[in-house]
C-alpha cells in the first residue's frame, strides 16, 4: 500500500471515530427530544423521527404535575445557594489566597476534604439539624445543606483566581488606605467578575442537579419537590405504566436551558473546572 | 518638610536575614537612590519604609516620629510601583481619586487635587481613559499622579522605569528630575540601573547583601569608592582590578608594581600597610591612555576591540591579569593583536587592601563635592509623549 | 527587580512569626480570621456537626421517629453476638427466641436471662426464667455491619462500579481529549457536543437511558434486534448480569466529558517544542504518547482520577433511578439511605454511612500517599 493511501485510510478512520463520538454523546439527548414529541402509541415505535410531532407531552407535564412549581423551587434553591456560597467564598478566598497567617494550610485542607465528603455520611446528622431548625419539607433545608458541596469548591476555585491577581495592585490599595474589605469590594471584586460568573454557574449547576438531599428533605411532597426529585418520581395515570413521553418532555425542558448556558459559557466553565482541579 | 531616618533596621524572612542593620538619614527634599545588584535588599528596604513589610528590629522615623507601627496610609508616603499597579477597572481620574475618596475628602477638594496633578503631568485629556487604553509612559505618569494627589511627605519609587523601553526611559527620567525640582519633595528611588542613579540622585545608597556599602553623592562614589564593591559597581565599563603587592610606603603614598614591572606611587594614606602586603590596584578604563607618556605604564596585547562610535573599548591581556579594559577615543586605530603601552595616572588610581576596603586618597577630588546636575527653574518641561 | 523581596517572600505581606508584627500585619491577620469565620461556621453546621452526629448515632439504636428513646449500644451496630435483633418486641421488653431443640418459645432480656413465654402472666406480663438447658450457640448469631452480606455486596458493587467506570473514563477520556487536541475543522462543534452529557442533570440522564434501555420499547433493544446482535429483548436494568454493566455504561457516558476536558486542559499546557524535538528525532507517534505525553499529564490525570473516584464511590442517584437499588446494583450510599430513611433505622444506617466514610477516607489516604498528589501547589 502506498504511503498516501495509508495516510488517507488513517484519516478516514480518524473521522469515523470522531463521528462515532459525536453520535455517542448527542444521541441520548436527541432520543429524548424525539420521544417527547411522540404522542400516544407513537411513543412505542422506534421511529427516528416522530411520525406526527405533537406537544401533548409538554402540555401534560404542566397540567398533570405541579412542574412549573418544581422549576420555581429549583430556581429559588439554586439561586439562593449560589448567592450565599459566593458571598462566603469571596471573603474566605481573599483571606486564604492573599493573607499569610498560621493555620492557612490546615484550613485549605479542611475545605478540600469537605468537598470530598460523601454526602450520605452527613445525611442522618443533617436530618437532625434540619428537624431541629424546623426545616423538614421546606426548601430552606436544601439551601443550607447544599452549601456543603458548593462552598468548598467555590472557595477553592476563587482562591486560585485570587492568587493570580497582581500583588502590587493590593499594595497600591493598601498605600491608598484601603481596608481589607475595601480592597475586596472596590478593587478585587470588579476584577473577579468572570471568575465569579464561572464559579457561580458551576455552583448553580451542582445545586440544580442535586438529588440525595432533595429526595430526603423535601421529597415527600409534590409541591416542595425540586426538579430532579420530580423527574425521578414522575408518575402517570396508571401505577404500572410510567409516562415516558412526559418524563422525556420534562427532561428536555430542564436540560435545554442548561445546555444553552453551558455552550455559551463553554470556555469559562472549562477554565473554572481546570482551575479547581488541574492547577489545584 | 520631611526627613526619614533608619536606625539599625533589620528584616528577616524566617531564618533568612535580608536587611542586616541599616543606618541611614534622608534629608528634607533630598532625592535618594538605592542601588545595588539583584537580591541586595534595596526593594525590601523601600518596602520597609513604605510599611508594606514589617521591620524585624530597629527604628524607622519619618519627620522625627517613629512609624514602625503605622500602616502605609498613615505614614505620609506615596509609592509608585514597578508595574504601575493601576486599578484596571477605574479611569485615570478614579485611579487618582481612589485614595482621597477612601480618606473621605470632599468632592471639590478631590476634584481640585486630581486636576492639579493632571495638569502637572499633562494628563488632562486622558482623565476618562482606562489604563488599558494608554501607553506605558502614560500609565507611568498616572501612577505618579496617584502619588502626587496624596501630597505625601515622601515619594517612594520602586524601579518605576524598568518596564519602559530605552528611549522612553530617558524621557521619564528627565520628567522625574523635573518633578522633584518642581515639587521640592523628599524622594526615595530604587533602581538597578546606575545611569538612573547617577543622574537623578542627590545621594546614592549602595546596597550589597543587605548592608549599606557606601552613601554619598554620585561623584563622591565615583571618585572615592570606599571599597572594591562600590568601585566595581559604580562606573561603566567597570573599573579594572589588578592584584599586586606593596613595594614601598611613605607620606606621599603607597608604591605598587604593575604588570610589566613598572612601579606607580598612588597618593593614598598608607598608615595601615607595609611593603609586601597584598593589595588590589584599581583604575577606571576611561582614566587609561592607549599609549603615550604617563606616571606609569602597563604592557599588554589587545585581544578584542569594540567600537561604539564615540568610544572604543580595547580588551587587553597583560601579564598576571585576566583582562584589562581600556577606553579610548572613537577614532583610535587600535586593532586586535596590537601591543599596547598603556599609560595610567597616579591621581586617578585606587588601592584596596585585602579585605576590600579602599585606602583613602590623600587629596579629595574637586568634583566629589561639585554641585549636582540640575535644570533651570524655568526650563521647559520635556514634551508630552505623543499618543 | 521586585524579585529582591518577592523571591524570598513569594507572596503576600508580612510574616507569620515576625517578632514585632506591625499594625498592618495584625490588622490583616485579624481580618483574615473575620473573613474565614462565617465560612467555618457554615461548614461546621452542614459538615462537621452532622458528620460527628452520624458517627455517634452509629453507636446507638436511634430510630427516625422523633420521640424514640435512644440508647447507647456500643459496637452492636457493627458486630454483635446475641439473639436476632429483628426479633425485639417492645411489649415483651426483650427478644423473642424460638428454641428448636425443646420447641420452646422464649424471651431474652437485657439481664441475660431466658424467660419462658408460656409462663407469662396475662395481667402483669411477668414471666419465669426458663427451666431447661439452652445451648446459646443455637439461638445466638453474629449480627451487625461486619457480617451483613448485603453490606458486603454493596461494598463489592460500589468498588466494582468505581474501578471499572473510572478506568473506562480514563481511557475514553484520553481518546476524546487527544482528538479534541488535534487540529481539525469543526473542533468547537465537537467540543460542544462532548459537553452535552456533562450539562445534563444526572437524574435526567438516568431517565433518558432508562427509557432507551427499556426492556419492551427501548431503542437500544430495537437497534440490537435489527442488527441481529440479539434474538430477544433484554431487560438491561433488571437482569442480574446486565444491571451493573448498564449502570456503568450510563455513568461513563455522563462523566467522560469531565475527564476529557480536564485531560484536554493538561494537554494544552504541554510545550510544543518537546513534540517538535521528538519529530526531529523521528520518534513514532505511539511511542511519543507513552514516553512523553502520558508522563507529562500524569499529575493532572492523578487529580482528575481522585475527583472522579470519590464521586463514583458515593454513587447514589443514577442507581436509584436506573435500577431502584436492587441487590445486584446496591451501592453503599443506596444501602445507607434505605436503612436511614426507608427503614427508619438511624443507628444502623449511620453505621453504614460511617463504614462508607471510613472506606473513602482510607482510599483517599492511600491514593494520596501512593500517588504523591500535590494539591497545594502554592505559587
Amino acid at each position: 500500500m502506498s504511503r498516501n493511501a495509508r495516510r488517507l485510510l488513517l484519516r478516514i478512520a480518524f473521522y469515523v471515530l470522531v463521528i462515532f463520538i459525536v453520535i455517542y454523546t448527542v444521541f441520548p439527548f436527541y432520543w429524548a427530544i424525539n420521544s417527547s414529541l411522540k404522542a400516544g402509541t407513537d411513543l412505542f415505535s422506534a421511529a427516528f423521527l416522530p411520525p406526527s410531532p405533537a406537544w401533548t407531552n409538554y402540555v401534560s407535564v404542566f397540567e398533570d404535575q405541579p412542574f412549573a412549581l418544581n422549576i420555581l423551587n429549583s430556581v429559588y434553591v439554586s439561586g439562593v445557594t449560589v448567592i450565599i456560597s459566593l458571598f462566603l467564598a469571596v471573603t474566605a478566598a481573599y483571606a486564604l489566597g492573599r493573607i499569610k497567617f498560621s493555620g492557612r494550610g490546615v484550613l485549605l485542607l479542611v475545605v478540600l476534604s469537605v468537598s470530598m465528603f460523601p454526602q450520605i455520611a452527613v445525611l442522618s446528622g443533617l436530618y437532625e439539624v434540619m428537624r431541629w431548625l424546623g426545616l423538614i419539607q421546606r426548601l430552606e433545608s436544601l439551601i443550607i445543606s447544599y452549601v456543603i458541596f458548593t462552598l468548598p469548591f467555590t472557595v477553592w476555585i476563587l482562591t486560585t483566581f485570587m492568587r493570580e491577581l497582581p500583588k502590587e495592585l493590593e499594595e497600591a490599595a493598601i498605600v491608598d488606605g484601603a481596608s481589607p474589605w475595601q480592597t475586596i469590594s472596590r478593587v478585587f471584586l470588579p476584577l473577579l467578575g468572570p471568575a465569579l460568573a464561572t464559579t457561580g454557574l458551576l455552583a448553580f449547576i451542582a445545586a440544580w442537579n442535586e438529588f440525595l438531599f432533595a429526595l430526603t428533605f423535601v421529597g415527600n411532597n409534590n409541591e416542595t419537590q425540586t426538579i430532579p426529585v420530580a423527574i425521578a418520581n414522575f408518575s402517570g395515570a396508571s401505577e404500572f405504566e410510567l409516562p415516558w413521553g412526559g418524563i422525556m418532555a420534562a427532561s428536555v425542558i430542564v436540560t435545554v436551558p442548561l445546555i444553552v448556558l453551558v455552550l455559551i459559557f463553554q470556555r469559562m466553565i472549562v477554565s473554572g473546572l481546570t482551575a479547581g482541579a488541574v492547577k489545584g | 518638610m520631611a526627613t526619614v531616618k533608619l536606625e539599625n533596621v533589620t528584616k528577616s524572612f524566617g531564618e533568612l536575614q535580608i536587611i542586616k542593620g541599616v543606618d541611614l538619614e534622608i534629608n528634607d527634599n533630598e532625592f535618594v537612590v538605592f542601588v545595588g545588584p539583584s537580591g541586595c535588599g534595596k526593594s525590601t528596604l523601600l518596602r520597609l519604609i513604605a510599611g508594606l513589610e514589617d521591620i524585624t528590629s530597629g527604628d524607622l522615623s519619618i519627620d522625627g516620629s517613629v512609624v514602625n507601627d503605622l500602616p502605609p496610609s498613615e505614614r505620609g508616603i506615596a509609592m509608585v510601583f514597578q508595574s504601575y499597579a493601576l486599578y484596571p477597572h477605574m479611569t485615570v481620574y478614579e485611579n487618582m481619586a481612589f485614595g482621597l475618596k477612601l480618606a473621605k475628602e470632599s468632592r471639590e477638594s478631590i476634584e481640585g487635587k486630581v486636576r492639579e496633578a493632571a495638569r502637572i503631568l499633562q494628563l488632562e485629556h486622558l482623565l476618562d481613559r482606562k489604563p488599558k487604553e494608554m501607553s506605558g509612559g502614560q500609565r507611568q505618569r498616572v501612577a505618579i499622579g496617584r502619588a502626587i494627589v496624596r501630597n505625601p511627605k515622601v515619594f517612594l519609587f520602586d524601579e518605576p522605569l524598568s518596564n519602559l523601553d530605552a528611549a522612553l526611559r530617558v524621557q521619564m527620567r528627565i520628567e522625574i528630575a523635573k518633578l522633584h525640582h518642581d515639587l521640592d519633595a523628599t524622594m526615595v528611588y530604587v533602581t538597578h540601573d546606575q545611569v538612573e542613579a547617577m543622574t537623578l540622585a542627590d545621594k546614592i545608597v549602595v546596597l550589597h547583601g543587605g548592608i549599606v556599602e557606601q552613601v554619598g553623592s554620585p561623584l563622591e562614589l565615583y571618585h572615592h569608592p570606599r571599597n572594591l564593591f562600590v568601585a566595581g559597581f559604580i562606573g561603566s565599563p567597570k573599573m579594572n582590578f589588578i592584584a599586586t603587592k606593596v613595594t614601598a610606603v611613605d607620606d606621599a603614598g603607597v608604591s605598587v608594581t604593575l604588570p610589566g614591572g613598572e612601579t606607580i606611587k598612588v597618593p593614598v594614606n598608607g598608615e595601615n600597610v607595609q611593603p609586601g602586603d597584598k593589595v588590589t590596584y584599581g583604575v577606571r578604563p576611561e582614566h587609561m591612555i592607549e599609549t603615550g607618556d604617563a606616571d606609569a605604564h602597563i604592557d599588554g596585547e589587545v585581544f578584542v576591540v569594540e567600537r561604539l562610535g564615540g568610544d572604543t573599548y580595547a580588551y587587553v591581556r597583560a601579564e598576571g591579569t585576566e583582562m584589562i579594559t581600556v577606553q579610548t577615543s572613537g577614532d583610535s586605530h587600535v586593532g586586535v593583536g596590537d601591543k599596547l603601552h598603556i599609560g595610567v595616572s597616579a591621581a586617578t588610581s585606587h588601592l584596596f587592601v585585602a579585605d576590600g576596603d579602599a585606602l583613602p586618597l590623600l587629596a579629595r577630588n574637586p568634583m566629589a563635592d561639585a554641585r549636582k546636575g540640575g535644570m533651570l527653574s524655568d526650563a521647559p518641561g520635556p514634551k508630552a509623549e505623543p499618543h | 527587580m521586585t524579585a529582591d523581596a518577592s523571591a524570598i517572600a513569594p507572596e503576600n505581606l508580612g510574616t507569620e512569626t515576625a517578632p514585632r508584627a506591625s499594625k498592618l500585619t495584625r490588622q490583616r491577620v485579624r481580618s483574615a480570621w473575620i473573613f474565614i469565620t462565617p465560612m467555618l461556621i457554615m461548614l461546621a453546621l452542614v459538615a462537621g456537626y452532622p458528620l460527628i452526629s452520624t458517627i455517634y448515632y452509629s453507636f446507638t439504636d436511634r430510630l427516625l421517629i422523633a420521640d424514640h428513646n435512644t440508647q447507647f449500644i456500643g459496637f452492636n451496630n457493627y458486630l454483635y453476638y446475641g439473639p436476632n435483633l429483628n426479633n425485639y418486641d417492645e411489649e415483651l421488653d426483650g427478644y423473642f427466641v424460638y428454641y428448636e431443640d425443646t420447641d420452646a418459645a422464649l424471651v431474652y432480656r437485657d439481664d441475660g436471662v431466658f424467660y419462658d413465654l408460656d409462663t407469662e402472666d396475662p395481667d402483669t406480663g411477668a414471666m419465669d426464667p426458663y427451666a431447661g438447658e439452652i445451648d446459646t450457640a443455637d439461638v445466638f448469631e453474629w449480627q451487625g455491619l461486619l457480617v451483613d452480606s448485603l453490606w458486603w455486596r454493596s461494598v463489592w458493587n460500589t468498588l466494582t462500579f468505581s474501578v471499572v467506570s473510572v478506568g473506562l473514563e480514563i481511557v475514553i477520556g484520553l481518546v476524546v481529549a487527544l482528538i479534541l487536541n488535534a487540529n481539525m475543522p469543526g473542533r468547537a462543534v465537537i467540543r460542544a457536543a462532548v459537553l452535552i452529557p456533562w450539562a445534563i442533570p444526572t437524574i435526567v440522564s438516568a431517565q433518558m437511558w432508562s427509557w432507551m434501555l427499556n426492556d419492551q420499547y427501548g431503542v437500544i433493544n430495537e437497534i440490537l434486534l435489527s442488527w441481529g446482535w440479539i434474538e430477544s429483548r433484554l431487560a438491561f436494568t433488571a437482569d442480574r448480569f446486565l444491571a451493573l454493566p448498564s449502570v456503568i455504561a450510563v455513568d461513563v457516558w455522563k462523566t467522560t466529558p469531565f475527564m476529557a476536558l480536564l485531560i484536554l486542559a493538561a494537554l494544552q499546557l504541554l510545550p510544543g517544542e518537546v513534540y517538535e524535538a521528538a519529530k526531529v528525532d523521528g520518534i513514532h507517534p505511539v511511542k511519543q504518547f507513552f514516553r512523553i505525553t502520558l508522563p507529562l499529564i500524569r499529575p493532572a490525570l492523578m487529580v482528575a482520577v481522585i475527583f472522579r473516584a470519590l464521586d463514583a464511590l458515593r454513587i447514589f442517584d443514577l442507581i436509584y433511578v436506573l435500577t431502584s437499588g436492587s441487590r445486584d446494583t446496591m451501592s453503599m450510599s443506596i444501602y445507607a439511605r434505605q436503612n436511614l430513611i426507608d427503614f427508619q433505622n438511624v443507628g444502623y444506617g449511620s453505621a453504614i454511612s460511617t463504614g462508607l466514610f471510613l472506606i473513602i477516607s482510607a482510599f483517599t489516604l492511600i491514593y494520596l500517599m501512593l500517588g504523591r498528589v500535590n494539591f497545594d501547589q502554592e505559587r
